[in-house]
């Protein structure tokens, strides 16, 4: 008998859990491929068509997710969470796949961004539908002293849909050409479609099993009972009992909880990326790597929690990132600090005669360079010449492949006076060193230090499935969860790369200022959460 | 503790307005800095999500004041009373 249970268990995590991951795989392969995606649809030429990219990113993520809460939590808690959940997974992968099919603006001109982004509008909608659905289907099927344990599989889901949406990315990426220029061109021309259309596949698997499920046994019950809700919104949130405790589940948790996991596995991304500037595929392997090693403590915090109460690891989780978010980022700035490097590096001097022996001899530096083993590549992007002033403007970039050191480019804008008569180097101060490939110590530090940052995420976001579910009575638990959790994780936590890169345009000095977006809002979340929340573990959510 | 509770609602209910205050403030000046679709279009939709939100905070804080968290509910029963 208890051996069946034990595989009944197994089997509703394992079809909730494929179902949520691949929604949201679906949700991130759009964000991942904004801007190819960007230049496929959204042309900047067309404002119109500008804009609709615009609320394609935020109208999906913000507004949607919690209105798909409200709409399919409501359905949830009315005509049951198996039906619900197995919609949204239908939605969500219909509009996956159908993005993949839609042609480009060259060839349907304005009807192609219309269609992306309504089609991204479904996806936030289902997803916000769907992960309350998983998390209550599956706590309502767990015994009390396992809950924790028991739902933290579906807390393992986003991040490994994030993981399996990088890894088919990069994978196609690089297997479209043996030449991996001709690759990634092949991939932003038609190849990013491959990801769209394989979500089919992994939809059509997981619907087929979410069918031979059965209803929550809770929900089933109450149905039987004729005792379900009536009108599950009002329930949720006009009744004070209750709106009390959505409003203490989003400011004492889910906002905390949602900074923490954008900061940790998007922000840490994009600031590799677009702040230290560490090139495309290593600011994504670095993620992948760290991302693999912390999955696993979604579920040790979970079955931990199980056993001394989900508020203080989610707390001290929460506590953790707020006062080691700045070392850490600013390790990485260090890490990949190239500024000691170049001054290593052979150049022609500023304000010297090109045709001066000083500047010959600059050619010895060269030979040295090079006899150490380095090279260096130049590619000149452009250069104007302006005869009137006898002046060229060269826009060039070095590519340093230094031995046992990070490979970079510099981007420079220099220009030549007197080009005729007499040609003079004068350099542009404004140079910019991109495209950074790190060496292998550095790059693993690196993964070492994501992968604390994950940890804390593991710590937050582990057990708030269970700890939401026992906030809540099982005729509204769909409604009354799903909101604060997407309120939490879509306004605040999805807000987090934008306010945190907002804050670094307008104040240019501090490339950590914008941490201080997670930081105070995980620091409010933080002193509600330890203040009003309870550490009791519900023993029934049958009620 | 249920009096630290309740005190501290007052800096909650502080918190919404003054949260909206700067995000007004906020958007005004980007606006202006730049002032095409995209940035109203992102704003916008950055004000109407949250003062919603901060009304909440708003009730939060009011609710904390007048005590309602100093026993939270052990059963369903409770919550729908």
């Amino acid at each position: 008998m208890q051996q069946n249970e034990t595989k009944t268990i197994w089997q509703v995590i394992a079809a909730s859990s494929v179902g949520t991951l691949i929604e949201w795989y679906d949700f991130y392969i759009f964000g991942s491929l904004a801007p190819v995606l960007a230049a496929q649809f959204f042309p900047k030429t067309n404002p119109t068509a500008a804009l609709l990219s615009t609320l394609a990113t935020f109208a999906a993520g913000f507004i949607v997710r919690p209105f798909g809460a409200l709409v399919f939590g409501r359905l949830g808690d009315l005509i049951g969470r198996k039906y619900t959940f197995l919609l949204t997974l239908i939605i969500m992968g219909g509009s996956t796949f159908a993005i993949g099919l839609i042609p480009g603006y060259e060839t349907i001109g304005f009807a192609a961004p219309v269609l992306v982004l309504l089609l991204r509008l479904l996806q936030g909608l289902a997803l916000g539908g769907e992960y309350g659905g998983a998390a209550t289907y599956v706590a309502e099927h767990s015994p009390t002293n396992r809950r924790g344990y028991y739902t933290s599989w579906i807390q393992t889901t986003a991040t490994l849909g994030l993981f399996v949406s990088l890894g088919v990315i990069l994978i196609t990426r690089h297997s479209l050409d043996a030449d991996l220029t001709k690759s990634i061109a092949k991939f932003n021309q038609w190849g990013w479609r491959i990801p769209f259309l394989v979500s089919i596949i992994l939809v059509i698997i997981s619907i087929y099993i979410r069918l031979r499920m059965k209803e929550s046994p809770l929900f089933a019950k109450l149905k039987t009972e004729g005792k379900t809700s009536v009108n599950p919104l009002k329930e949720s949130f006009v009744h004070k009992g209750n709106l009390k405790m959505v409003l203490l589940a989003l400011f004492g948790a889910t906002m905390g909880q949602g900074v923490v996991w954008y900061t940790g596995q998007f922000y840490a991304q994009s600031f590799i990326e677009n702040v230290c500037k560490v090139d495309f595929d290593q600011s994504r392997t670095i993620i992948i790597w760290a991302i693999l090693f912390a999955t696993p403590f979604f579920v040790v915090f979970g079955r931990w929690s199980d056993k001394i109460g989900r508020k203080w690891i989610m707390m001290i989780g929460m506590l953790l990132a707020i006062v080691s978010y700045r070392p850490v980022f600013n390790y990485f700035i260090h890490l990949t600090d190239v500024k000691e490097l170049v001054r290593s590096l052979p150049k022609q001097m500023p304000g010297l005669n090109i045709n001066s022996q000083e500047s010959k001899d600059f050619e010895k530096q060269w030979d040295d360079f090079f006899a150490k083993g380095n090279k260096a590549d130049l590619i000149i992007i452009k250069n104007d010449t302006i005869e009137k002033e006898q002046k060229i403007i060269s826009q060039y970039k070095y590519r340093w492949i230094l031995k046992d050191e990070i490979q970079f480019s510099e981007l420079r804008t220099d220009t030549v006076i007197n080009y005729k008569s007499n040609p003079e180097f004068r350099y542009n101060k404004n140079v910019t060193y991109i495209d950074k490939r790190l060496t292998t110590s550095k790059y693993w530090k690196i993964v070492a230090f994501v992968w604390v940052l994950i940890i804390f995420v593991t710590m937050v976001y582990g057990p708030i499935a269970a700890f939401l579910v026992e906030m809540f009575p099982t005729k509204i638990r769909y409604t009354s969860m799903s909101l604060p959790y997407h309120v939490g994780n879509g306004v605040f936590g999805g807000l987090t790369p934008f306010i945190a890169t907002l804050l670094t345009t307008i104040y240019t000095g501090d490339k950590l200022v914008g941490l201080w977006y997670p930081v105070l809002v995980a620091a409010v979340c933080l002193v509600i959460g330890v203040l009003y929340i309870s550490n009791k573990i519900d023993p029934d959510v049958n009620d | 503790m249920n009096k630290l509770k309740r005190y501290t609602g007052i800096i909650w209910i502080a918190l919404g307005p003054l949260a909206v205050y700067y995000l007004i403030k906020t958007a005004a000046a980007e606006i202006a800095k730049k002032p095409v679709i995209d940035t109203k279009i992102q704003w916008i939709v950055f004000i109407v999500v949250f003062i919603p939100i901060a009304m909440g905070m708003m009730i939060f804080g009011y609710y904390a004041f007048k005590g309602e968290y100093d026993h939270l509910p052990e059963s369903s029963a409770e919550i729908e009373d």
